[in-house]
């Protein structure tokens, strides 16, 4: 316990978090070193993990879109696309799962797949991804030295923790909403600015799963909701959907689900089995959400004012469309105006971090 | 999705207990015997104006229709609980089998108060027909009861039908009346029986409890013993009843008693109020208390398997665990096993 709590206590020191933001947990598991996260940043911009070495972490992730591609769907070796929105890489240290469905913990167990996911990475195994950091003799002495172990000891989750370890240099706060909220700088925001932060805490409902807390705001629950996004792809057919379903491929779990575009939607119940999980997502963060468009789990609302029509209606774009029999309890009408709505994006828009606006320019 | 999915939840965490019951049902029961319908009950959907109702409750029936869609097999049939409008405003009733016309087996309908205090079931019958009947099933003897009748003199007291309807709606109103099924519909059960030989399984579904839990919400039948004496030459009786909102089960005679859970809200135990002393079925292990964080916690519907004359009841709660009462042919009562060895044991406080 004393050598977790010291091991904490180092870390902290190279990461002092950012305002607004957390300390930020380090398992034990896996304890963060400069030359490992030095790796993980070799590793993350390194396209030779993909079957033909285009696709990198940073394709989808990229450093200058806030580390997303800004697409609908992510696009993978030969131009061939998955079924869901790449989300950003900011902050994703804090969260307690990872991708949208949250099938894995922590972001080592997450960096592994994406070079084995067929139309991602392409490659059939992890043992192909091991054999491609044993071929390389930077690589080899790396894995050695920041691991203390040998040629022979480098497996795929030295590559998963070395990718987390970077990644976890990858947080961001210090936004103006930092700075008003936190900081207490009254006029870090506009007048609309604070009728839009006004809106967010009352009548739009947002933080009730985009929470803030008393000393730092990670803007999600790490919670799985249907908002009703993507219900039109299952809703004729979704019982013989789960018949479909439960005659996968279940050695190959990850591939059966995420290139069937409607067992895509079966969202966290796929994870959970649980019927009231069926189109279920994780709430992302909306620090940064300006840059990381488009929006929801499969990049269908362009706009952060499509993304607040949307919860506006009770989870759907207009007032006519159906809705899905499965979405949250929390999703109603908001009743929210024309004004509001803008009221509220541009509250969104004061989430940026100052980091991310000097790189922009 | 296949039954035992709906499960998966418990059947993970208590795969051993799964096993027992599946012996009994090859012990006990033909193969034909055994057949699964489903249950769903008390909608309370309330109009607003024009084209709007309340959201929550429209939530819970939509779910609840949808989630028994996904059934596989599809249940034989599916009855409604009764109390699909909060008010019996005719909107709330055409809003209601709107919703339920998306089910996809046969459906059949119970009368609930909240369905017939304002009109006194005139447009309920219109949509939906007799509100009390019987049919046979795979060699179950069904009847449907109306329990929510009370006598002519309170009926005609009120100044508007409106005034009769919310105070029936009320559950705790003093000016309420004790429901009773009424001497005409126990001479109809009495003929009704009469083909049926005593070996007969018998299942009656009535909106309230047919049990004397608790007068003061009307948890209660006032005539309910003689309706068992119209029973008791029946080896294998059940009764399952809505109105409560919440998992109760029980065992008089030869009668097992086993309630449905709502789609829009639970109430509380009776107990849990000072001037209701005891008044819960003894052999239920009450529901957890509801998350009030988590709109459609408490709240959800249920499918029955139907084996041996006998009937387990699966409650598929959202966002919660899911529980099964079964009936336990050894002890000869319902209980739930899975759910009285939780090592957190229920919140009885409100």
């Amino acid at each position: 316990m004393r050598k977790f709590t010291l091991s904490l206590i180092a870390v902290v020191a190279i990461n002092a978090a950012p305002l607004g933001l957390p300390d930020l947990q380090i398992p034990e598991a896996n304890p963060q070193t400069p030359q490992k996260v030095e790796l993980g940043k070799m590793l993350f911009f390194d396209p030779r993990f993909s079957a033909d070495g285009t696709i990198s972490c940073a394709t989808c992730h990229d450093p200058d879109k806030a580390f997303t591609d800004q697409l609908p769907v992510s696009v993978g070796i030969n131009g061939k696309k998955g079924t869901r929105n790449a989300p950003t890489v900011i902050n994703a240290a804090y969260f307690s799962s990872q991708f949208w469905d949250g099938r894995v913990p922590t972001l080592a167990e997450q960096a592994k797949f994406p070079p084995i996911n067929p139309v991602e990475g392409g490659l059939h195994s992890w043992d192909e991804v091991v054999a491609k950091i044993k071929a390389d003799p930077n690589y080899v002495k790396l894995f050695t030295k920041v691991f203390g172990i040998t040629k022979d000891e480098i497996d795929i989750d030295h590559f998963g923790f070395a990718i987390e370890a970077f990644e976890r240099t990858i947080i961001m706060g210090d936004s103006r909403f930092d700075r008003y909220y936190f900081k207490g700088e009254k006029d870090a925001l506009s007048e609309r600015e604070k009728r839009g932060f006004a809106l967010f805490l009352g009548k739009g409902r947002c933080v009730e799963c985009h929470t803030i807390s008393q000393n730092y705001a990670l803007f999600t629950n790490d919670k799985f909701h249907n908002l009703g996004v993507g219900w039109k792809k299952i809703k004729d057919d979704l019982a013989s959907i789960l018949k479909a379903y439960e005659q996968r491929d279940k050695l190959h779990e990850e591939e059966a689900v995420l290139l069937n575009e409607k067992f895509s939607e079966l969202g966290r119940y796929v994870v959970t089995k649980e019927i009231d999980d069926i189109g279920a997502f994780k709430t992302p963060t909306l620090r940064n959400i300006e840059l990381t468009f488009p929006y929801m789990h499969d990049g269908s609302l362009q706009t952060l004012e499509e993304v607040i029509v949307w919860y506006n209606n009770g989870g759907r774009l207009s007032p006519t469309d159906d809705r899905s029999s499965f979405i949250d309890g929390g999703i109603r009408e908001l009743n929210l105006t024309g004004e509001e709505i803008e009221d509220l994006v541009a509250f969104l828009k004061t989430l940026t971090s100052q980091s991310l606006k000097k790189d922009k320019k | 999705m296949n039954r035992r999915d709906f499960l998966a939840t418990s059947a993970k965490l208590t795969a051993l207990a799964v096993l027992p019951m599946n012996i009994v049902e090859v012990a006990a029961a033909k193969e034909s015997d055994t057949f699964t319908f489903a249950f769903i009950s008390d909608a309370h959907l309330q109009h607003i104006k024009g084209t709007r109702f309340v959201q929550n409750w429209d939530k819970g029936l939509k779910m609840a229709v949808a989630q028994c869609n996904l059934l596989d097999p599809k249940p034989d049939f599916i009855i409604f609980g009764g109390d699909l409008a909060q008010l019996g405003k005719k909107e709330e009733l055409d809003h209601g089998a709107q919703i339920l016309s998306a089910l996809r087996a046969p459906v059949k309908m119970m009368l609930g108060e909240h369905d017939y205090y304002l009109d006194l079931g005139e447009n309920w019958q219109k949509m939906f027909g007799d509100p009390y009947y019987s049919f046979d099933h795979k060699g179950v003897h069904f009847v449907v009861l109306n329990s929510i009748l009370v006598d002519e003199e309170w009926i005609n007291k009120w100044p508007t039908p409106m005034d009769r309807m919310q105070t029936m709606a009320g559950l705790d109103d003093p000016n309420g009346s004790p429901f009773m099924v009424g001497s005409r519909q126990r001479e109809w059960l009495k003929k009704d029986l009469a083909k049926y030989s005593d070996d007969t399984p018998i299942v009656i579904f009535s909106h309230s409890p047919l049990q004397k839990i608790y007068k003061g919400w009307n948890f209660w039948t006032e005539d309910c013993e003689e309706i068992y004496k119209i029973v008791k030459r029946f080896k294998k009786v059940n009764v399952i009843y809505g109105h409560v909102h919440q998992i109760q089960y029980n065992k008089i005679g030869n009668i097992a008693f086993n309630s449905v859970i709502s789609t829009a809200w639970p109430w509380p135990y009776p107990d849990s109020y000072a001037k209701a002393k005891r008044v819960v079925p003894k052999m239920t292990i009450k529901m957890n208390r509801a998350d009030p964080f988590f709109e459609r916690d408490a709240t959800g519907w249920q499918f029955i398997d139907v084996h041996s004359g006998r009937v387990d009841v699966n409650y598929i709660l959202p966002n919660n665990k899911n529980r099964t009462v079964r009936y336990n042919f050894k002890k000869n009562r319902p209980e739930d096993k899975d759910f009285q060895n939780c090592p957190q044991p229920p919140q009885i406080h409100y």
